[in-house]
């Protein structure tokens, strides 16, 4: 063999086995320990984005199943909040574990129910699971020195609602904070993937966890609608858009219920002209990019310096060439499916409006699969604040770029949304970089890296983004009467 | 006793550190516990509310960029002011809530020392509500909290002096601004204040006092896109429902009515309510 | 962007001179060098890292080791290194596997000075370079009319190649033009009566200059001296090649072939010993220089343990069963 530059270095398929997880043709509901057909026999299916295959048939919850879910994690809750904080935790690390230990199987799960990247759910998703149950495992018996006080109760019933870009994770977020304070869970996770909280009632059951301190409800909006509205939830956590969000707002008025609402977001992703240019194309990239821009707190907006925007702009271009776009299951794809039909035609709609308004589109040479829901990874120059793409939530693998031409008016812009969940700041002058982050209505700074998460980071924000911290001790308050 | 006929006091709204009356001209009688005519105060209107609000916003970015020992400063000095006019706040309070005088001063001296606790709190609250968190890899990661914004405050109606201090100190002392609603019906000891906090070092804008009808003046409060959050201590529960379900439209902060001891510990309840967590990473590295 | 030239060719110098603003004077070389865009540690191992996680399977595999073996500049630089010793490397080199004559042969011997001659008549006609490492490898601590006698001795006994490490201290101190000035007596001692000139690889030691900021510092003052190829490292320190480190270097060659359309080679050298490895490294060639790289022409692994795993990998893929150290060669 002869090697002259004229060959190139394809890499062969390496695809992940599905044979490590093994979906059953339907699932019920999980009630109090039980997995049962909903009341009135409705059911939905959940599809692969990747490819349109049929994965399994979930149960769609009722308001009589909401409200049979409501009662068993109503009643398991005066044992569950009696329990030594002690005896809590090992429950947790119990679950930990068990996760840690059937995370290739998990990872796989998620990666065909939601269509991320494999490589994505096994290095990103499942350690941050894992790694959540085990942190707020600590606290359970430690809540007397959180800072709220030498004994701080549970409030009752946690109602959970959670979306389909991080599955498994989100449902993490959720049920660990929950379950280490003494709350009881009933959760909902998204129509468009139900099946790792489904697995994860079996992980449940594997741990011994007593019967009714967490239940799975699988359905529409509606059944989220219901539960949030149940008398008997004393708190209500969403993670979802911020029309929901708003909502569910209206629908606890007036109650006792404790709301947390982790909402949409338009992140300005700021790059100036001292930047470490090869890290920032990369912080772009993990920015928007990552989980197929399915993500709440994404740099969806890069604001760029003037004086550097056309070198930035070739840098990220050369880079979005390399992007490998296509099967999830793949190890090497770094874009995935989008997650449905549905959110597809979303991302359509505003990409065709950003092109209708004036700006500029740009995507790399990619070719995408036939069958299932896939958009290119794109980027709009020639964008201004009045664009719809600089002020909607995309929610996919679409960047806005700005520029800017001082410090002053790179705050002004990025501050100029009604969200205000997270920033980013690319600069090597430290002073510039934590003058800009106090100025920044965000509830997460990133600076020189984007698109970091972990279980003792409070994680929230500001404005329409919703409200309370999620992560770190600030994530306790939300599920303690304080 | 001279027969000297007094000069009456008119008293006027404290909006973006000026005196103005209602835009809307209109006053209402406001009487004392026995009914007996004490002063004409102004009613104001949906107007008002949004001069107040854009007085607030303006102000928001030098209060909240001010450092937390110039703030306790300036909330101190708001103290200082008030012991001096312990007398006329006495008088007043004792006639709006129907108080003996000795009653009525306890009040005051109690508001003035509200004043001084939450003053001290103005460089403490960063650390007990920060963290330093240990992140699993490089990176600096602290969260502090940084004020919400401009926030609506419906004071107490049953405690004219003593809760109203209790509402407004907590909410400025970390950097928030605050457009107040007094209490409808003894109004005259927040009109007051206005008069001391205007003399006190304190930017205009930052405290900004309206009286009249609650429900009427909080109605375009609670949906006004650029107010952040809402403290509905002085609404009643249908008020403050449909107020909360106003304010959901732009996702304000809503803390809720319920019943308080406005002579005990007020623990850091309130002061902890108007704040945003920030969360800053960053890489360590060489 | 400007037509590529490779920066052993007449046209580079040209492409060079349009820079020559830039090294005028200690100065100016200082203020374009820390004028160079800062490298995030964290971010640049981040990266490194990801790539590292590529899953190279099968054909893609198969290629990969191939290239690789290709690539390797086959070394013994050791005190103890004797005729035999580097017969022995050189008849690896052109066969490396005695039970498979398919596998190709490396790209070169890299060996001491007074070993050249050795080398070079025992490699023949084979195609593969010799190259040695030359201005008193490792150290460098010689004076420069020392190591240019070194450097031009090498080329004399017939080094296709020259290695050389730059001054350290130099670069450590703030003298920037001194070590740029010294790159460019050596490049210019690397030349032959006929005309033609031995390759000249410039040796960072990235170990001893510690910061990334460094290495792309250090990487664009030795492209602009007229390297042809820039290397890591020596292998004779505590910390040798590394990803970031090599991911770093060729991101200054995109960028200095962007800014002047001179090629210019990289060899990370020292501690890279798996097939796993190296295939991490032409993933990174692969992902951020592209296919026109992926030659030894323009990309070297200094190694000699790395040959022998690839070799066992390479019977793993042809035979489908495990291999032996029993089943390659020891040299």
């Amino acid at each position: 063999m002869t090697f002259d530059g004229s060959m190139t270095f394809d890499y062969a398929p390496a695809p992940e086995s599905r044979s490590v997880v093994d979906i059953a043709p339907s699932y019920g509901l999980f009630i109090d320990g039980e997995f049962a057909p909903g009341a009135d026999g409705k059911v939905f299916k959940t599809v692969s984005p990747s490819s349109e295959e049929v994965l399994s048939e979930v149960a769609q919850a009722g308001a009589d199943d909401v409200d049979r879910a409501v009662r068993a994690a109503r009643k398991a809750f005066e044992k569950w909040s009696a329990l030594p904080g002690a005896e809590r935790a090992k429950y947790l690390f119990r679950i930990a574990r068990i996760i840690q230990e059937r995370s290739r199987e998990l990872a796989v799960l998620e990666s065909l129910d939601n269509g991320k990247p494999i490589r994505e759910s096994r290095d990103a998703d499942l350690p941050q699971v894992a790694a959540h149950f085990f942190y707020y495992a600590g606290w359970a018996d430690k809540l007397g020195h959180a800072g709220f006080g030498p004994d701080p109760r549970p409030l009752g019933v946690a109602g959970q609602v959670i979306p389909w870009n991080f599955p498994l994770l989100m449902l993490a977020w959720k049920v660990a904070p929950a379950l280490a304070t003494g709350n009881t869970v009933v959760l909902k996770p998204a129509e468009t993937t139900p099946l790792s909280a489904l697995f994860f009632a079996d992980i449940c059951r594997q741990a011994g966890l007593p019967k009714g301190v967490v239940n799975i409800l699988t359905g529409d909006g509606s059944t989220g609608a219901a539960l949030v509205a149940h008398p008997d939830v004393a708190k209500v956590a969403f993670t979802g858009s911020t029309e929901v969000g708003k909502a569910i707002a209206r629908t606890v008025a007036g109650t006792d219920k404790k709301v947390t609402l982790e909402l949409g977001g338009k992140a300005a992703n700021i790059v100036f002209d001292d930047a470490p240019v090869d890290q920032a194309v990369e912080g772009i990239v993990n920015g928007i990019f990552f989980n197929q821009g399915h993500v709440c707190c994404a740099g969806s907006r890069l604001l760029v310096q003037e004086s550097v925007a056309d070198e930035v702009l070739d840098a990220l271009k050369r880079r979005m060439q390399t992007l490998r776009v296509g099967d999830p299951l793949d190890k090497n794809t770094d874009i995935g499916a989008i997650n449905s039909a549905e959110q597809l035609a979303r991302i359509t709609a505003l990409v065709e409006a950003g092109e209708a308004e004036g700006a500029e589109r740009w995507a790399p040479d990619c070719a995408l699969p036939g069958s299932g829901y896939w958009f290119a990874p794109t980027l709009f120059t020639g964008v201004t604040q009045a664009h719809r793409i600089a002020r909607e939530e995309i929610f996919g693998p679409v960047l806005s770029v700005l520029t800017f031409r001082t410090p002053e008016e790179a705050v002004a812009k990025a501050n100029n949304t009604p969200y205000g969940l997270s920033a980013g700041i690319w600069t090597e002058k430290g002073s510039r970089m934590l003058w800009m982050a106090s100025k920044l209505r965000a509830g997460v700074i990133w600076s020189n890296t984007f698109n970091k998460f972990d279980p003792t980071s409070p994680f929230g924000g500001y404005k329409e983004s919703g409200h309370g911290r999620e992560g770190g001790r600030h994530g306790l308050e939300a599920y303690l009467n304080v | 006793m001279s027969d000297r006929l007094s000069v009456f006091k008119t008293y006027k709204l404290y909006v973006g550190g000026k005196f103005p009356r209602s835009e809307s001209g209109r006053v209402y009688e406001v009487t004392d516990s026995k009914g007996n005519w004490l002063a004409n105060a102004p009613l104001s209107s949906r107007k008002d509310a949004r001069d107040a609000v854009v007085a607030a916003r303006k102000a928001f970015g030098g209060w909240s960029g001010a450092t937390a020992y110039n703030r306790g400063q300036i909330l101190y000095r708001v103290a200082e002011m008030l012991e001096g006019r312990r007398e006329q706040f006495t008088a007043e309070v004792a006639a709006a809530e129907g108080l003996s005088k000795p009653k009525a001063a306890a009040q005051v001296e109690a508001a003035v020392d509200r004043w001084v606790w939450y003053a001290g709190w103005s460089d403490k609250a960063a650390q007990i509500a920060g963290s330093a968190n240990p992140v699993a890899g490089p990176y600096f990661n602290l969260s502090s909290p940084e004020p919400t914004g401009v926030v609506a405050v419906l004071a107490p109606q049953d405690s004219s002096f003593l809760g109203l201090v209790s509402v407004i100190a907590p909410a400025v002392v970390t950097g928030n601004t605050v457009v107040v609603t007094a209490s409808e019906n003894s109004p005259l000891p927040a009109l007051s204040l206005g008069e001391v906090l205007a003399t006190s070092d304190l930017p205009g804008g930052v405290v900004n006092v309206l009286s009249g009808r609650t429900a009427e003046i909080a109605a375009p409060l609670a949906a006004h896109q650029d107010v952040n959050a809402i403290d509905l201590t002085g609404a009643d529960a249908e008020l403050a429902k449909d107020l909360e379900v106003a304010a959901a439209d732009n996702l304000k902060r809503v803390l809720r009515p319920g019943p308080v001891d406005w002579t005990a510990d007020p623990g850091t309840g309130r002061l902890l309510s108007f704040l945003e967590t920030k969360t800053v990473w960053h890489p360590m590295g060489v | 962007m400007p037509i590529t030239v490779p920066a052993y060719g007449k046209e580079a110098a040209g492409r060079l001179a349009s820079m020559a603003d830039v090294t005028a004077d200690d100065g100016a070389l200082r203020r374009f060098l820390h004028g160079l865009p800062g490298v995030d540690a964290v971010g640049l191992e981040a990266r490194a890292a990801t790539l590292g996680t590529r899953s190279i399977k099968t054909t893609a595999k198969a290629y990969a080791i191939d290239l690789a073996v290709s690539m390797i500049d086959l070394t013994t630089l050791e005190g103890a290194d004797t005729p035999g010793k580097v017969r022995a490397l050189c008849a690896k080199g052109i066969n490396p596997d005695p039970t498979d004559r398919t596998a190709p042969k490396v790209a070169a011997i890299c060996v001491y000075p007074d070993m050249v001659a050795t080398a070079k008549e025992a490699l023949g006609d084979s195609g593969i370079h010799v190259a040695s490492v030359a201005t008193a490898f490792p150290a460098g601590r010689v004076a420069l009319p020392v190591k240019l006698a070194d450097t031009r001795d090498a080329v004399a006994a017939g080094a296709d190649e020259i290695d050389m490490v730059i001054d350290r201290g130099a670069f450590l101190s703030g003298r920037y033009l001194a070590v740029f000035e010294e790159i460019k007596a050596v490049k210019e001692a690397c030349a032959r009566p006929d005309g033609s000139a031995a390759h000249l690889k410039v040796i960072f030691e990235t170990g001893e200059l510690q910061t990334y900021d460094n290495v792309r510092r250090v990487s664009w003052l030795a492209m602009l001296a007229g390297a042809d190829f820039i290397k890591t490292s020596t292998g004779k320190v505590a910390v040798n090649a590394t990803p970031p480190v090599t991911l770093l270097m060729l991101e200054a060659v995109r960028d200095f072939h962007a800014a002047t359309g001179v090629q210019v080679g990289v060899k990370p050298a020292g501690g890279i010993r798996t097939t796993k490895d190296a295939i991490k490294y032409l993933v990174m060639v692969n992902e951020t220089l592209g296919a026109r790289w992926l030659t030894a022409d323009w990309f070297r692994f200094g190694a000699s343990s790395l040959l022998n795993d690839l070799l066992m990998q390479r019977q793993k893929l042809s035979t489908g069963r495990y291999s032996g150290p029993d089943y390659v060669t020891v040299d």
